[in-house]
């Protein structure tokens, strides 16, 4: 397929974009109809155009055009058909591009399933949808134009970075994608909210599927990045505190609380101001983790400032964006009618307790983020904010999240009983304790702590389950009935809980991790061995081998516990031939949660090769925490019911306007 | 054509999806802020009478929540009369259909004109790979080239074809080495010599280093006639410090040249860079004697240019019509360091063209020049 295709889809995209930021916004201002629907049928063509767009460049790719500047700097025609594919977005500008077309597809998304949203909401929706979609394909047209030609063209690429080619590549930054502009959405939807000065219970309710879809994806796109670090990287960590980590990280903890402060606007009509706030914060975030990690600010500040052109626009639309919403927000957020009140201890408080925590902890790890960079830029120092201070901060401020995790659901709308619930939680309180006793017994003299947060852990998944028990009535009406009931719950309490019990499955990979995993650092002769977390490794041989653009060195461990032999690890150091770059393919092997992981160091004179091995006890626990995560999410999200708040009356109910309540319609 | 057919449509897709929802005859769907926000309320009473009914929530509590549904109905209600939204007057439709006719072509047209490269065809590799490869797609003939070495690794000719291009491009690396193979596997000559002096000597920025040296001196042993050599030897003995060596092969390169030869105006120029004087071309010496010049000592090879001196006096002493064989012997002399066979030379010049003001103005000229006084 001819490029010149997929540009002149993107230079008509622009044209779609931008009369799709005027035309639908146009038509709400005036109460136009037919202005209005214009907006839902550009959203379609829009995500048609850079659809093509980005399937002309995938093509590209395939067929290793190199008349194309971008597939000669990141492809090389030996690569394997899955990275010469997945090398479309392994670079700045292929990305930016599946960035825009993730922002296509939720804004024709909205055209096709917002049947059910007033047209004067939607209608401004696409056109905020609209206008962030005019400045990023403006961006990537002037400073990052994925279609430039070469003429003559070379005959062969340069190759992708040998990190960036793996299966990660291929999973890992759709699903960031998904999740980091789902929250575009979100933010459209506040903004056009603000736009008309009038937002309620209703809107919530409009905004809830998307901000659920959004952080499910993310939650997958976080947790398939720090896998893919883990196993590419071969230092067996599984996060570093890396400011492009960090940069998806922070639109997380405001994606989190935005669900949750969406739930209670949805019941209460209460925390309008601030869920809005949220949704506007969870995209400035993402925004801001996009200028990070796209504008070359993180490399060096003085890199930064030698080649400021992408820098310089991204920080503009930046500006734009985040400015302009705050802006509107200051101006029209007072003038919000206030909703439901509710006791400080209640569902909504304890909403609010999650809300504050989390938005703290992203604010903390923003600091933490961009103080070094405000650092370099004031007098050129280079410092860098390094685990201990964002394990101390983030740790702190999540263990009280964990600990009141399983008291909110529990707790009744409006005003709650937090003895109450303190008493049903009695029974994953005593598992907590009898799980801490034995890591405690188990670990003999290990770290204090370790018990405490396996105790910890223990209580947020039994205290999951303790919400699904207590509304279906377990234990106070008979089990029939009580089964009944499980059955007719909605979905969205079996998706909330589940979540929660997967922040307890992670919660407790991460404790058992970092305080129970051992490693081991030696230099090993074929022939030699050597002992990790209770097993015997021995190196049997080392081996050349040749891939379709690398050539192998790989060793061959048999693995041994108490004598008995349990199999072989292979690990490999990978050349790769076009670039010249090493890259390291750990050897791993999963025994149930736990994973013994061994890379493969330089060769030594004399024979032999320099060996990492690490023994990570429960380390798959994190990720699988993270998938229970976002599994729960999605398990909400298909819960097609309301969740409709059922406040317990702070007074005996006076008699209301019966008239004026229409019969349910089912 | 094909590809401007498919802009077309494009375009028309475009231009398309902003005329199509202003049909007069389209139906409007579109529901006011207020029936959407009852719609909800409506689902969550419904919601809240399932609940009671299934015993999920007690009944005072189902009772509040309804009221507070109630309120949220009753102001939805009430909010459902004030916005009405209109099927859009002509006007405004007419802007925006003329806007979508126009703004589309001409914003997404005269952008992709100023960015696109529209007279450029797709080049898929198997495509150029593929039946008779296109002359000038350079790096795929070299491709093609490399593949075949891949497999015919011994096949010296390969070697020998592709190194120049890859010295053309600038890839010197491979090129130095191509010719290396091409000499390792059919043997030296001065061509696959010079290639690789060339090409080592490009990769050392200029200098000819000694591994260039000797590949310039192995070229000359081959064929003692090759200008190219001779230059980079006078190059090397330049760099080395030797001037005198450099001007003399130089100057020998030059008088042995025939006029036309390409090369003429760099050793000029390398000439004067030393500051040594800059002979004529010579129709003079015949290729034979520059040859046999090759193989000799610096001493033999004097003794030989010196003869050739001298068979050209002895024929302007019988003939003494041709301007040009004067100039060159009064050059050639001064070249030689005879100062005063120079001058003899000009004198019997001057009384041949003693009739010609032209002749003797040259002549003239050419001893002040050479410093040969008048």
């Amino acid at each position: 397929m001819n490029p010149e295709i997929g540009h002149y889809a993107l230079v008509l995209s622009l044209a779609v974009a931008l009369l799709m930021t005027v035309i639908p916004a146009w038509g709400a201002r005036t109460g136009d109809a037919a202005l209005m629907r214009v907006g839902s049928t550009l959203a379609l063509v829009l995500a048609g155009f850079v659809g093509l767009s980005f399937a002309t460049l995938v093509v590209a790719y395939v067929q290793s055009d190199f008349s194309v500047l971008n597939v000669v700097e990141n492809s090389h025609s030996a690569k394997p058909l899955l990275y010469r594919i997945t090398g479309t977005w392994g670079n700045h500008e292929g990305s930016m591009l599946l960035w825009v077309l993730v922002l296509a597809i939720f804004a024709a998304l909205v055209a096709l399933f917002g049947a059910n949203l007033p047209a004067r909401l939607k209608a401004n929706v696409l056109a905020v949808q609209g206008s962030v979609a005019t400045a990023f394909l403006l961006f990537i047209l002037f400073t990052s134009n994925p279609f430039t030609r070469v003429i003559p063209p070379p005959a062969e690429g340069q190759d992708l970075n040998p990190i960036l080619q793996d299966i990660g590549l291929a999973i890992h930054p759709p699903l960031l994608y998904l999740g980091y502009v789902g929250f575009s959405i979100t933010f459209a939807f506040a903004v056009a909210a603000l736009i008309e000065g009038r937002i309620d219970a209703a809107w919530a309710r409009w905004v809830r599927p998307w901000a659920l879809t959004a952080w499910a994806f993310l939650t997958l796109g976080i947790a398939m990045g720090s896998y893919w670090a883990y196993y590419e990287l071969g230092w067996g960590g599984w996060w570093f505190w890396d400011p492009v980590e960090n940069a998806s990280l922070m639109p997380w903890f405001a994606g989190t609380a935005l669900i949750h402060s969406a739930v209670v606007m949805e019941k209460r009509d209460a925390l309008k101001v601030w869920t809005v706030l949220l949704a506007i914060l969870a995209f400035s975030l993402s925004l801001l983790g996009t200028f990070l990690v796209r504008s070359g600010v993180l490399t060096s500040v003085h890199t930064f400032a030698t080649d400021p052109t992408r820098g310089v626009f991204i920080l503009a639309i930046l500006v734009f964006f985040i400015g302009g919403s705050l802006a509107l927000y200051a101006l029209r957020a007072p003038m919000l009618r206030q909703g439901g009140i509710f006791a400080p201890v209640s569902r909504e408080g304890a909403l609010v307790l999650n809300n504050l925590l989390l938005t703290a902890a992203s604010a903390a790890v923003l600091v933490g983020t961009l103080y070094p960079l405000a650092l370099e830029a004031y007098n050129g120092a280079k410092i860098t904010v390094g685990p201990p201070y964002f394990n101390l901060t983030v740790g702190a401020l999540m263990l009280p999240v964990a600990f009141a995790m399983p008291f909110g659901p529990l707790l009744a709308w409006k005003r709650g009983d937090l003895a109450g619930a303190a008493q049903r939680l009695m029974a994953a309180f005593g598992a907590a304790i009898v799980i801490a006793a034995l890591a405690a017994y188990a670990q003999g003299g290990g770290p204090v702590l370790a018990p405490f947060g396996m105790g910890l852990a223990a209580f947020v998944v039994i205290g999951a389950m303790a919400e699904v028990i207590e509304r279906a009535g377990f234990g106070r009406v008979p089990r029939a009935t009580a089964f009944a009931r499980l059955r007719g719950l909605p979905r969205s309490v079996f998706g909330g809980a589940l979540a929660h019990a997967g922040v307890g499955v992670c919660l407790f990979g991460i404790i058992a991790e970092t305080s129970w995993n051992a490693e081991r650092i030696a230099g090993v002769k074929v022939g030699g061995s050597f002992e990790v977390g209770g097993y015997e490794l021995t190196l049997d041989r080392l081996e050349p081998r040749n891939g379709p653009n690398y050539r192998d060195l790989v060793g061959v461990f048999t693995v041994r516990q108490g004598g008995v032999e349990m199999g072989t690890i292979e690990s490999a150091k990978r050349l790769f031939t076009a670039r010249n770059m090493p890259t390291t393919e750990s050897g791993i092997r999963t025994m149930w949660f736990s994973q013994l992981y061994v890379s493969l160091g330089d060769e030594l004179p004399g024979g032999g090769v320099g060996v990492r091995a690490y023994w990570k006890p429960f380390v798959t626990l994190i990720w699988i925490g993270s998938l229970i995560m976002a599994l729960g999410g999605a398990l909400s999200l298909s819960d097609r019911r309301l969740r409709v708040g059922a406040p317990k009356p702070a007074k005996k109910p006076k008699a209301k306007a019966d008239g004026a309540s229409p019969v349910p319609a089912e | 054509m094909l590809l401007w057919i498919a802009f077309s449509l494009m375009t028309g897709a475009a231009i398309l999806a902003v005329l199509w929802p202003l049909r007069t005859g389209a139906a409007m769907p579109a529901a006011s802020t207020a029936e959407a926000d009852l719609a909800v309320y409506r689902d969550q009473l419904a919601e809240i009478e399932r609940d009671r009914a299934s015993g999920l929530i007690a009944p005072a509590e189902g009772e509040a929540a309804r009221t507070e549904v109630a309120r949220r109905i009753l102001r939805a209600s009430a909010e459902s009369g004030r916005e009405g939204a209109s099927f859009g007057d002509d006007r405004r439709r007419r802007i925006v259909a003329v806007v979508g006719l126009l703004g589309v072509p001409l914003l997404a047209g005269g952008l992709y004109l100023s960015l696109g490269s529209p007279l450029y065809p797709p080049q898929p590799l198997a495509q150029r790979l593929e039946g008779q490869p296109n002359p000038s797609d350079i790096a795929i003939l070299i491709r093609k080239v490399e593949t075949h070495l891949e497999a015919n690794p011994n096949d010296g000719r390969g070697y020998e074809v592709v190194a120049p291009i890859y010295a053309r491009i600038g890839r010197l690396d491979d090129a130095a080495r191509a010719w290396s193979n091409a000499i390792r596997l059919l043997g030296p000559n001065a061509q696959r010599e010079t290639g690789l002096g060339e090409a080592l000597t490009a990769q050392a920025g200029g200098v000819v280093t000694v591994e260039a040296k000797a590949a310039f001196q192995a070229a000359l042993a081959a064929d003692p006639n090759d200008p190219k050599a001779q230059y980079f030897l006078g190059l090397a003995a330049e760099q080395d410090g030797q001037t005198a060596e450099a001007a003399q092969r130089w100057s020998a390169l030059v008088a042995a040249s025939p006029p036309d030869a390409p090369w003429l105006g760099l050793l000029r120029e390398a000439l004067a860079r030393i500051g040594a004087p800059i002979p004529d071309a010579a129709s003079g010496p015949g290729a034979a004697d520059v040859a046999a010049a090759q193989s000799l000592t610096p001493e033999q090879r004097d003794a030989m240019v010196r003869g050739m001196v001298e068979r050209l006096e002895a024929r302007l002493a019988q003939e003494g019509g041709d301007i040009e064989g004067w100039l060159r012997l009064m050059r050639a002399w001064t070249v030689l360091g005879q100062q005063d066979k120079a001058k003899t030379a000009a004198g019997q010049a001057r009384t041949h063209f003693a009739s010609d003001s032209g002749a003797l103005g040259r002549i003239d000229a050419l001893a002040r020049e050479l410093g040969l006084g008048s």
